[in-house]
């Protein structure tokens, strides 16, 4: 672990990663009982992304983000009430229940929007940074996609403009090597993603997902340049979604990746591999961080009940928002 | 404001108005951009982006690279950061790259995100008819739009109405598709000087007449107030209205004539089936049935591509006379019809490809 960060930043970062493993673990806890009637993607084994890159970020930084979102979501700050709320679909949940988990949103913490059509939100997110630009604000802009989304065409088009224009905006590639049950041999021929930004005059790096120091490392390097004005960068990241791709279980039964595959990447667990380090290095002990777990339970655990109590939006409610006033 | 009602002192094109509404919006709110292939190229988009790159310089008259989704997605973005983005496409067709950016984000994100998101953004889509511009470069895809909800749709007729709809769609909170058929471009009408709005959602009666309502949009309002002047000779008596905005629609102003003429025809450029004037016949039969006199009809093209060569298309784009034909077969006057249509047609060159024999091409 490096020593160049200080202790704060990585005890940070670890309460970044494991509220969202808390969180989702609790959804799946709680997914059978059938409360929360939407599509849930869940990013476990994932949480070094989120955590790592959104810690670099300010507020008036903004993200985008896909199906698999409540990583990105947590991570900027996004409410964990809000969330879980708009997961049971209702009144107080951060979209007023007309989202569900595939659309979430927190404009106090400027998470913009997730939404699931693959590579949607990349030209939105360089949008965003062409009125930062044009309208002479601060901040930049942040768009998490999956490996899928560079076959789309909208991820070159947005790459294209944002190069062109020297936008201020970090794509950000999570590579998890399965589009659905679809692996990436299937989907790409066998070259690196980063290749792809490359190829659009884009400054480009590649780390270890589930290394946090490493995502956070790598992110910092890449926002340093894109806030001096040198335009977009984008970072490919390893990393490997423990669950079925929607929904609570394990798919191993499905057969489309093998088990010793999926328990390779769980012995890579971002989250046992960053707490080992800090009990080695001394950055906290056991007892702190078993402290810290439980008050991430306790927080986890009213942001449930509260989702639970909340009212359903009323049937009046259903014609509302169609357009803005 | 009311075109009739309007001052006659200046009379300037369709396409100049266009360029008007833009250039005020522009000098107006400094949150207003324009992006599109050529807009500020040599030909200006049909003349409609002339003078704006000089006058607003490069940061806010751009050109696009060739990525009509990836635009329309950073467009989107731009917008709900605060500003008002105007995005151009030359033929409509070229919107079509852009449907996933317009139906799952545009018209979503206000809905999608509780209210707390806004998309003020306008789309300008040409569509058009002629010169053999064939299947994928005159279609009139209004009807697709309309489908969405979440989208609003407004396709002016006049040059008093371009301007103001225009004026009023970059004011407005919501995506815009702001639709302007080819042939309307040079044609000239009354258009006061300075900024006005004409609201969206509202029909416009363009002619009054006791016998038959025929709503129409767009270029066939034009080819219907000229089968309004002719039906006159035969004694009916057409009153037309204008439908202006497509979605949200003003059916009761259409249900209002309908009530008072006991026939309704409606006339639009797109498909015949599962279309724009389908929904209008059926939502006024819905409403009024107990005041029709007879079935309602529809005037559009046929459900068929384009075909480019002019020895179809003669056939292919709907006319003032097939408005003439029905309107007499609808008031019991059938027989009148081969007349008043035989002398409009000695009238009409050989080729029905070009609006008015000045316009010669290519586009």
């Amino acid at each position: 672990m490096e020593n160049q960060f200080s202790n704060d930043t990585l005890i940070e970062l670890y309460k970044s990663m494991l509220l969202i493993r808390r969180a989702e673990e609790k959804i799946v806890e709680l997914y059978h009982e059938q409360e929360m009637r939407c599509p849930t993607h869940l990013c476990i084994g994932q949480e070094a992304v989120s955590a790592g890159v959104c810690l670099n970020l300010v507020k008036e930084d903004c993200v985008f983000s896909n199906h698999r979102a409540h990583g990105h979501y947590l991570a900027k700050g996004g409410s964990l009430k809000g969330m879980l709320a708009e997961l049971y679909g209702k009144a107080t949940g951060c979209s007023k229940g007309r989202g569900g988990s595939m659309h979430l949103i927190d404009l106090a913490v400027n998470f913009i929007a997730a939404t699931p059509l693959v590579a949607g939100t990349i030209p939105v997110a360089v949008g965003i940074a062409f009125a930062l630009k044009a309208q002479n604000k601060p901040g930049i802009s942040v768009a998490f996609f999956g490996d899928s989304a560079v076959e789309e065409g909208v991820f070159h088009e947005a790459l294209n403009f944002s190069s062109l224009h020297k936008l201020p905006v970090l794509f950000v590639c999570e590579n998890n090597l399965y589009a659905c049950q679809t692996s990436l041999p299937e989907r790409q021929p066998n070259r690196e993603i980063g290749k792809l930004a490359e190829a659009h005059a884009i400054q480009t790096y590649r780390a270890d997902g589930n290394d946090v120091i490493a995502v956070y490392e790598t992110t910092k390097k890449a926002i340093a340049n894109i806030r001096s004005g040198t335009g977009p960068a984008f970072i490919e990241f390893s990393t490997y979604r423990w669950l079925e791709h929607c929904g609570p279980n394990e798919d191993k039964d499905l057969g489309y990746r093998s088990e010793r595959e999926i328990l390779e990447w769980m012995e890579k667990c971002p989250i046992k591999r960053f707490k080992e380090a800090m009990l080695t290095k001394k950055v906290a002990t056991g007892e702190e961080l078993e402290k810290l777990d439980l008050e991430i339970m306790r927080e986890v655990e009213e942001a449930v009940a509260f989702a639970k109590k909340s009212p359903f939006p009323e049937k009046r409610a259903l014609h509302e928002y169609l357009y803005a006033d | 404001m009311a075109e009739r009602d309007v001052e006659r002192t200046r009379e300037i094109t369709y396409a100049a108005a266009i360029q008007e509404a833009i250039d005020q919006s522009m000098e107006e709110d400094p949150s207003v951009f324009i992006i599109g292939e050529g807009v500020p190229d040599p030909k200006h988009v049909f003349g409609t982006t002339k003078g704006l790159r000089e006058k607003y310089g490069k940061m806010r008259v751009l050109d696009m690279p060739l990525s009509e989704g990836g635009v329309t997605g950073v467009c989107i973005g731009a917008a709900i950061q605060g500003m008002r983005p105007i995005m151009v496409h030359q033929r409509i067709d070229f919107l079509l790259l852009a449907m996933d950016q317009l139906v799952n984000n545009a018209a979503k994100w206000h809905y999608m995100f509780g209210g707390q998101m806004k998309v003020p953004l306008v789309i300008r889509a040409v569509i058009g008819r002629g010169w053999g511009q064939g299947a994928q470069h005159s279609q009139n895809l209004q009807a697709i739009l309309a489908h969405i909800p979440g989208l609003k749709v407004v396709m002016p007729s006049t040059a008093h109405d371009a301007k103001g709809l225009l004026m009023a769609s970059i004011q407005d909170n919501n995506p815009v598709i702001f639709i302007e058929h080819r042939w309307l471009h040079s044609m000239t009408g009354y258009v006061p000087q300075e900024p006005y709005t004409v609201p969206l959602g509202a029909a416009s009666v363009i002619r009054k007449g006791t016998d038959i309502t025929i709503a129409a949009t767009s270029y066939m309002a034009v080819e219907a107030l000229r089968a309004a002047t002719v039906l006159e000779k035969a004694g009916i008596s057409a009153e037309v209205i204008d439908i202006r905005t497509v979605k949200p629609l003003d059916y009761g102003k259409i249900i209002e004539s309908v009530k008072k003429t006991g026939r309704l025809l409606v006339a639009d450029s797109g498909y015949y089936s599962v279309g724009l004037a389908g929904d209008v016949v059926a939502r006024v039969s819905e409403e009024a049935f107990d005041h029709m006199i007879v079935a309602p009809r529809r005037i559009t093209s046929p459900d068929i591509p384009t075909p480019s060569t002019p020895a179809l298309a003669n056939y292919y784009y709907p006319r003032h006379t097939d408005v003439i034909k029905t309107a007499c077969e609808m008031v019991g006057k059938r027989d009148k019809a081969g007349e008043l249509i035989e002398e409009e047609e000695k009238k009409e060159p050989k080729y029905l490809d070009v609006p008015d024999p000045s316009f010669t091409g290519p586009f």
